[in-house]
C-alpha cells in the first residue's frame, strides 16, 4: 500500500494532463479555468514526484501488476525527475501566460486540449521505461507540437509546421524501425531488460548498433541537430508566444533527453568515443551557425529560435567528454552540467519566447530595429528578455555559466581542449545577438514609472528568467544529488 | 507527376536534382542491404520466443482469450490509453484549422438505398467485431474502423456531417474513449489495485467498458477526420455556402 | 526462417523505397504516402517477427503494436492532409 502511494505521482502526472484535455475538449466554453486546473494539478503531481524521488531514491511502477518484460514499466529517476520538474514549471508559467494570450475564442479553445495533450506526452516521455511506449508518445507530442504551431492559421505558420509534422513522422519511423531490430534481436521493449541484453550479448552488435544508428538519427532529426535544424526556425518563429515558448524549450528538448539516455543507458556498452565525436562536431557547429543565424535575424523570434538550434549543440558537446571520463567526481560533474545547461535554456528560452510574444502584442511587430523604447513601455518584459540573454550567454550566476564553466573544465581535463574554443566562440557570438537586442530595446527616452503593466502576461516570463539565471545558478547543489539517484538495474 | 509551381528552375538545377537523386538512390541501397544483414542477424541470434511465450501463458488470467486484446486492453493497456490520445489530438489539429468544407451533392435513390443498407449492417457488424474481440480477431480498433467507414460513406452519399450529432455531443463522443480508460485506470489505482490493474473477477467487464468506449471514440474520431474540418455551428446538416460562412461566434450546437 | 527473413526482408525493401521517395519527390501527398509506406515496411519487419511457424500461435505483441502504430498513422496522416489543404485554399483565395 505505501509503495503504491509513493508511485502514484508517477501515474498522475501523466494521467491528470490526459484527464485536463478530455474535459476542456468536452466542455470548451469552460476551457480556461478547467486548463488551469489541471495544469496546477499536474505541476503539483510533479512536484510531488521528485520529492519523492528525492527522498527515496529512484521510483519504478510496473504498469498491470504483470512481469515486468510483458508490461509497460515507469520510471524516475534523478535525471528523469531533474528534466520533468523543470518541463512542468516551465508548463505552468506557460498555462499562465496563455490564459490570457488568444483573443479568439475558437483558438482559445483549440489551444487548451491540445496543450494538456502536449504535456501528458512531455511528462510521459520523461518518465517512460518502454522502448515502444516512447514511439507512441513521440508520435503525441510530434501531432500536438504541429498543431499548436499551426494555431495562427497564417500560411507561413502552416507550411513551417506541415513540415514539421512531416519531418517529426520520418523520425519516429525511423525509431520504431530501431525499436523492432531490437526486439527482433532480444525479444523485449523494457528499457532495462533491452539494456542488459545488449551489455550481455556481444555477438548482436551489429544490430543494436543498426538500432543505435536508427535511433538516434530519428531522435536527432527531432532535435534539431545540426544539419538536421531546417524545419525548426521557421516554426518555432511563427507559433503562437506560448507555443514557441514551449516548442523551443520544452519539445525540443525532450528529443535530446532521450539521445541522451539511450546513449548513455541502453547503448552504453556500443556507444564508442568516435561516435560521440561525431555528434559532438555536429553540435560544435550547430553552436556556430545557430549563433550565427541568430546574430543575422531581423526578427526578435526568429533570433530566439536560431538560438535553440546553438543551445541544443551544446548539450552534445558532452558527449565525447563522458566517453572518456570514467565513472567518479569528474564525471558527475560533466553529467550535473549537461542537465544544468538544459534546465537553464528551459526556464530562460521559455521566458525568452514569452516576453518576445508580448513585445510583439505591444508593438504589432517583432523587428528588432525597430524595437526603440520598448524598455519604457514594457520595463518588466524588457527585464525578462535580459535576463534571460544573460542565461543564454551564460553570464554568472546563471545556471548555463557554471554549465559551460564545467563544460570547458571537462574539455581541458580530457586533452579535448578544441571544445573551448567553440563554447567560447557560441558564448561571444551569443553576447552579440542579446546586446543588438537590448541596445534597440533600451532607447533614450525617459524612464518608465511602472514596472509590471500585464502582470498575467509578464510575471510568468519573468519568473522563468529569473529561475534560470537565479535559482539555476545560485543553488544548483541539490542536482547533483538527484542526479545520483538512479535506477538500479532493469526490472 | 511534378507541379509547375514547385519545380520552376533551370534545366541544370533539374539535372543537378537528378544526379543528386541518384546518389541518394545508390547510397539508400546501400543502406538496405546493410539492414538485411543486420536483420538476418538478429532472426538467427535472437532471443526465439521473445513475449510470445509468456504472453500466450497469461492469456487466461488477462480477462480476454484473444491474445492480441490481451496485450492491446492489459498487458500494454496503457500504449492503448496515449494511442487513443493521439488521435483525439489529430481531431483537434483538425478542428484548429478550419470549418468543415462542404460535403457533397446528395446521392441518387439508387445510392441513397444502398447506403442505407450498408450503414446499418456496418454499425451491427462493428458491434459483433467489438464482442468477438474478447476470444477472437476483432476488437475495439476493427469496430471502431468499421464505424469509422459508415461515417465516410455517410459524407459521400452526400450528408456533410458523416452522419455525426451536433459539435456538443460530438466532442464527448471523440473524448469517451480516454475518459473512460483513465478514470477505470484511476480508479483502479485509488482502490489500491494500482493503475490499469484489472482485479481478474472483474477484467472481463471492465475491459468491456473500455473497449465500448473506445470503439465510439475511434468511430467517432475516423468521421470527423474525414470531414476534416470543424462542425458547423448549426451542428446539423448545413448547406454548402454556411459551413464555410460562419466559422466562429456561438459555435457549439444545441445542447443535448 | 527463410519465409520470416523473405517476408521481413520485403518490409526493410519498403522501408529504403519509402525514404527515397520521401527524400525525392516534393509534392505533399507524395510525401505522405512515402511515409506510410515506410511505416509499412516497419509493421511488416514486426508482423515477420511475430511467426512462429506454421500451426503454432503467433506472438500476439507485435501484433498488438502494429494495431497501435496503424492509428497513429492514421492520425498523422489526416492532420497532414488537413493542413495541406488548408494551404491550397489559402493557395486558391490569395
Amino acid at each position: 500500500m505505501y509503495s503504491n502511494l509513493l508511485t502514484d505521482p508517477l501515474v498522475l502526472c501523466i494521467t491528470l494532463p490526459l484527464l485536463g484535455a478530455a474535459l476542456t475538449t468536452a466542455l470548451p466554453r469552460h476551457a480556461v479555468p478547467l486548463g488551469i486546473l489541471a495544469a496546477l494539478a499536474t505541476c503539483s503531481a510533479a512536484v510531488t514526484l521528485g520529492v519523492d524521488v528525492w527522498q527515496h531514491g529512484a521510483l519504478r511502477l510496473v504498469l498491470g501488476g504483470w512481469e515486468p518484460e510483458l508490461a509497460i514499466g515507469l520510471r524516475a529517476d534523478g535525471l528523469a525527475v531533474a528534466l520533468a520538474l523543470m518541463a512542468n514549471l516551465v508548463a505552468l508559467g506557460i498555462s499562465v501566460y496563455a490564459s490570457g494570450y488568444f483573443r479568439d475564442p475558437e483558438r482559445m479553445r483549440a489551444f487548451w486540449p491540445l496543450w494538456l495533450l502536449l504535456w501528458a506526452a512531455l511528462n510521459g516521455l520523461f518518465l517512460a521505461g518502454d522502448l515502444f511506449n516512447l514511439y507512441v508518445m513521440l508520435e503525441l507530442l510530434g501531432i500536438t507540437a504541429a498543431a499548436l504551431g499551426a494555431l495562427t492559421g497564417s500560411r507561413e505558420a502552416v507550411s513551417a509546421n506541415l513540415r514539421y509534422l512531416l519531418v517529426g513522422l520520418l523520425g519516429s519511423i525511423s525509431y520504431l524501425l530501431g525499436v523492432a531490430l531490437l526486439y527482433t534481436a532480444h525479444g523485449t521493449l523494457d528499457l532495462g531488460l533491452v539494456a542488459r541484453a545488449i551489455a550481455a550479448n556481444d555477438r548482436l552488435f551489429a544490430v543494436d548498433a543498426a538500432a543505435l544508428v536508427l535511433m538516434v538519427s530519428g531522435l536527432a532529426l527531432k532535435a534539431a541537430l545540426f544539419p538536421l535544424h531546417f524545419w525548426l526556425p521557421p516554426a518555432h518563429a511563427n507559433a503562437p508566444a506560448p507555443v514557441s515558448a514551449a516548442l523551443s524549450a520544452l519539445v525540443v528538448k525532450a528529443s535530446v533527453y532521450l539521445i541522451i539516455r539511450l546513449w548513455l543507458d541502453l547503448f552504453a556498452p556500443i556507444t564508442g568515443l568516435a561516435a560521440a565525436m561525431f555528434l559532438a562536431l555536429l553540435g560544435a557547429a550547430a553552436v556556430v551557425w545557430g549563433s550565427w543565424r541568430a546574430l543575422r535575424a531581423e526578427r526578435l523570434k526568429l533570433l530566439a529560435a536560431y538560438s535553440t538550434v546553438a543551445q541544443i549543440g551544446y548539450l552534445f558537446l558532452f558527449l565525447p567528454l563522458l566517453a572518456v571520463t570514467p565513472p567518479g567526481p569528474p564525471r558527475d560533474n560533466l553529467l550535473a552540467a549537461l542537465v544544468l545547461m538544459a534546465l537553464t535554456h528551459g526556464f530562460a528560452k521559455s521566458g525568452f519566447f514569452l516576453a518576445a510574444g508580448l513585445v510583439q502584442t505591444n508593438a504589432g511587430h517583432d523587428r528588432i530595429d525597430d524595437l526603440g523604447g520598448t524598455a519604457q513601455r514594457l520595463p518588466a518584459t524588457t527585464f525578462a528578455i535580459a535576463l534571460a540573454g544573460s542565461a543564454l550567454i551564460g553570464l554568472p550566476p546563471s545556471g548555463s555559466f557554471i554549465g559551460k564553466w564545467l563544460l570547458m573544465q571537462g574539455a581541458i581535463e580530457s586533452g579535448q581542449w578544441w571544445w573551448v574554443i567553440v563554447v567560447t566562440t557560441g558564448s561571444l557570438l551569443a553576447s552579440a545577438y542579446v546586446f543588438r537586442v537590448l541596445s534597440r530595446a533600451f532607447g533614450l527616452e525617459p524612464t518608465p514609472l511602472k514596472f509590471v503593466t500585464d502582470a498575467r502576461a509578464e510575471v510568468p516570463a519573468l519568473l522563468l528568467s529569473l529561475v534560470a539565471v537565479a535559482l539555476l545558478g545560485l543553488a544548483s547543489g541539490p542536482l547533483w544529488t538527484l542526479l545520483a539517484l538512479r535506477a538500479g538495474g532493469g526490472a | 507527376m511534378t507541379e509547375p509551381a514547385d519545380w520552376a528552375r533551370s534545366d541544370r538545377a533539374r539535372e543537378r536534382a537528378r544526379d543528386l537523386s541518384l546518389l541518394l538512390a545508390v547510397l539508400l541501397a546501400l543502406l538496405g542491404v546493410v539492414l538485411l544483414a543486420v536483420y538476418f542477424l538478429a532472426l538467427n541470434g535472437g532471443a526465439a520466443p521473445r513475449l510470445a511465450e509468456l504472453a500466450l501463458a497469461r492469456v487466461p488470467q488477462s480477462g480476454v482469450g484473444n491474445p492480441v486484446t490481451a496485450v492491446l486492453v492489459n498487458y500494454r493497456a496503457y500504449d492503448t490509453l496515449v494511442e487513443l490520445a493521439v488521435l483525439l489530438a489529430a481531431v483537434l489539429g483538425i478542428w484548429s484549422q478550419r470549418p468543415a468544407p462542404p460535403g457533397f451533392q446528395r446521392s441518387s435513390a439508387v445510392l441513397a438505398g444502398m447506403v442505407s443498407w450498408v450503414v446499418p449492417l456496418l454499425i451491427v457488424t462493428s458491434g459483433y467485431m467489438l464482442w468477438v474481440g474478447g476470444y477472437a480477431p476483432g476488437g475495439a480498433f476493427q469496430a471502431g474502423a468499421l464505424l469509422g467507414a459508415a461515417g465516410v460513406i455517410v459524407r459521400l452519399a452526400g450528408d456533410p456531417t458523416a452522419g455525426l450529432p451536433g459539435e456538443a455531443v460530438q466532442r464527448w463522443l471523440l473524448v469517451l474513449g480516454v475518459l473512460m480508460f483513465a478514470l477505470v485506470g484511476l480508479a483502479l489505482m485509488l482502490l489500491g489495485a494500482g493503475f490499469l490493474t484489472y482485479p481478474p473477477k472483474l477484467a472481463k467487464w471492465l475491459i468491456l467498458l473500455i473497449e465500448s468506449a473506445a470503439t465510439i471514440a475511434i468511430g467517432t474520431a475516423l468521421a470527423a477526420a474525414y470531414v476534416g474540418g470543424r462542425p458547423s455551428a448549426k451542428g446539423q446538416g448545413p448547406s454548402a455556402g454556411e459551413a464555410s460562412a460562419a466559422p466562429s461566434s456561438s459555435s457549439l450546437g444545441p445542447r443535448p | 526462417m527463410t519465409a520470416q527473413f523473405l517476408y521481413g526482408g520485403a518490409g526493410l525493401i519498403l522501408f529504403v523505397l519509402g525514404l527515397w521517395s520521401f527524400l525525392v519527390h516534393a509534392p505533399l501527398l507524395r510525401k505522405l504516402i512515402a511515409l506510410n509506406i515506410m511505416g509499412g515496411g516497419v509493421f511488416h519487419v514486426l508482423i515477420a517477427v511475430a511467426y512462429r511457424g506454421d500451426g503454432v500461435t503467433p506472438d500476439p505483441v507485435p501484433h498488438a503494436l502494429v494495431l497501435t502504430g496503424i492509428v497513429v498513422a492514421v492520425s498523422a496522416t489526416a492532420l497532414a492532409l488537413v493542413l495541406g489543404a488548408r494551404l491550397q485554399d489559402e493557395q486558391r483565395q490569395g
